[in-house]
């Protein structure tokens, strides 16, 4: 990461005709890789990619996000992943494999509207993400404060090796969840600490782009503490 | 056309080769492009392009609703163009008209080789224009506004598709048709480009032209999009790099 070469690009743009291995939002088009999404393009060993600055989260198998109960039936709950397709939870996931549809009623343990940690288990082209919960730290959300921000700006907001985000935790005392998906939940005891932490993550958002971010962070929560 | 009367002694090329607004033969109107005007929408743009005032909104990638319209293999692009009641001078009909519905489907297609559909299958995404005041060239105005939306948006292109009019006005190829010559002009020709890609989106031709004059009036208004580009270019610069600059 250190000695990538970073230029911002809109869709279209050129960012090398070197014969480099294309990643994610570029495409070859004869000996040119262009970019196609607004970003920062980033070049390093031999391959290229562009960060995308907008658009919606992408579903990755063992992605750990955020979802909103948005609807069920009588097999599977439906989430709002702030992706373009729903979350599908199934219910023996909740119940164990002893569920019935008879004798279990969904909204017993989810209800519409509710927030769940998950891992998204399965995603393919042709079906609707499939999402677990099935883990220790994953489940129904009891209380915290939701943060949306944009998903690509969440590596931003984790940091190198997590430092932001622990700049963050014990700046404020905070409980910081991240899913992939740009959803964070915040929970903390002090009132001051939460408003503290969702003003970082907002400024993360606002200000990914620029160098040192974690030092202008780490300023403004001591500066507006005490 | 819907929009009002006639100057019949209207002179649209003087001997000095000014125009009737006072351009030059090569010479575009002013074109202002904004990104990110709406709030609610995914990706939105406003342009004012002359007297063309448009907004575009764009949604999506997202559920397609009827169902049934959803491709398995790939995401659907659907597009709307409408214009206001109060964009020409006698109030429009805000029903779709048969013109209306014309242009949207040739945006549509427009925008189609540009926009990387296939990594969304089952998704739609849609574009809306809107057109809040109306002078000639309002279709090419649209496109160039879509396209900037849907980079705003997020929504992966292969490039951007820029667009302006050439056209035929006194005997002479001109770049940037405007009402007037629209009317009263030889030819009025839209083109849509992919300026990277070197690659041509749209061409309609209203009149008639010689098969050197089309080729002049599709170099010139080639010529055109790249000054588009450069300004769809600067609206995206703009909203995402402003603040903090390459630091």
């Amino acid at each position: 990461m250190e000695n990538a070469k970073r230029k911002y690009v809109i869709p279209g743009d050129v960012i090398t005709t070197a014969p480099f291995r294309p990643e994610q939002n570029v495409i070859l088009d004869g000996k040119r890789i262009i970019a196609t999404v607004v970003g920062t393009s980033e070049i390093y060993d031999d391959s290229v990619r562009v960060i995308p600055l907008a658009g919606k989260y992408s579903p990755k198998i063992n992605d750990l996000i955020i979802g909103k109960v948005v609807s069920h039936s009588s097999l599977s709950w439906e989430l709002d992943i702030n992706s373009c397709y729903v979350g599908f939870l199934p219910a023996q996931d909740v119940f164990g494999r002893d569920f019935s549809a008879h004798a279990n009623e969904l909204t017993s343990k989810l209800k519409k509207g509710d927030l769940v940690v998950a891992r998204i288990a399965n995603s393919d082209r042709s079906r609707d993400p499939l999402l677990t919960v099935s883990d220790r730290e994953l489940g129904k959300i009891e209380s915290g404060e939701l943060v949306k921000i944009s998903p690509s700006k969440v590596p931003r907001l984790i940091g190198k090796r997590g430092t932001m985000i622990q700049t963050i935790e014990t700046a404020t005392g905070a409980i910081i969840t991240i899913g992939q998906n740009g959803w964070i939940v915040v929970s903390c005891e002090n009132r001051n600490g939460l408003l503290k932490a969702i003003k970082a993550i907002q400024m993360v958002d606002e200000q990914a782009h620029i160098a040192n971010l974690t030092d202008r962070v780490k300023l403004m929560l001591e500066s507006s503490g005490e | 056309m819907i929009l009002g009367g006639r100057d019949t002694d209207l002179v649209l090329l003087d001997k000095n080769g000014i125009r009737c607004d006072g351009r030059k033969i090569d010479e575009p109107r002013r074109i202002m492009i904004k990104a990110g005007v709406l709030k609610n929408a995914d990706g939105s743009a406003y342009i004012e392009f002359g007297d063309n005032k448009i907004i575009a909104g764009v949604f999506g990638p997202r559920d397609v609703h009827p169902k049934h319209i959803a491709d398995t293999d790939t995401g659907i692009l659907r597009c709307r163009y409408h214009m206001s009641p109060f964009s020409v001078t006698e109030r429009k009909n805000p029903a779709p008209s048969r013109r209306e519905i014309e242009i949207s489907k040739v945006l549509k297609e427009a925008l189609l080789p540009a926009v990387m559909l296939e990594q969304f299958p089952r998704t739609v995404v849609d574009v809306f224009l809107e057109v809040l005041q109306a002078d000639g060239g309002s279709r090419c105005a649209a496109l160039a506004a879509a396209s900037v939306a849907l980079a705003d948006a997020g929504i992966p292109m292969r490039d951007m598709v820029s667009s302006i009019a050439a056209g035929k006005v006194a005997d002479t190829i001109i770049l940037d048709v405007n009402n007037e010559e629209d009317q009263a002009g030889q030819a009025d020709m839209p083109v849509g480009y992919m300026p990277n890609l070197e690659k041509i989106t749209l061409v309609q031709l209203d009149g008639i032209l010689t098969q050197d004059e089309y080729k002049k009036c599709l170099e010139t208004a080639i010529g055109g999009c790249k000054l588009v580009y450069e300004i769809q270019k600067k609206a995206l610069t703009d909203k995402f790099f402003s603040n903090g600059g390459s630091a």
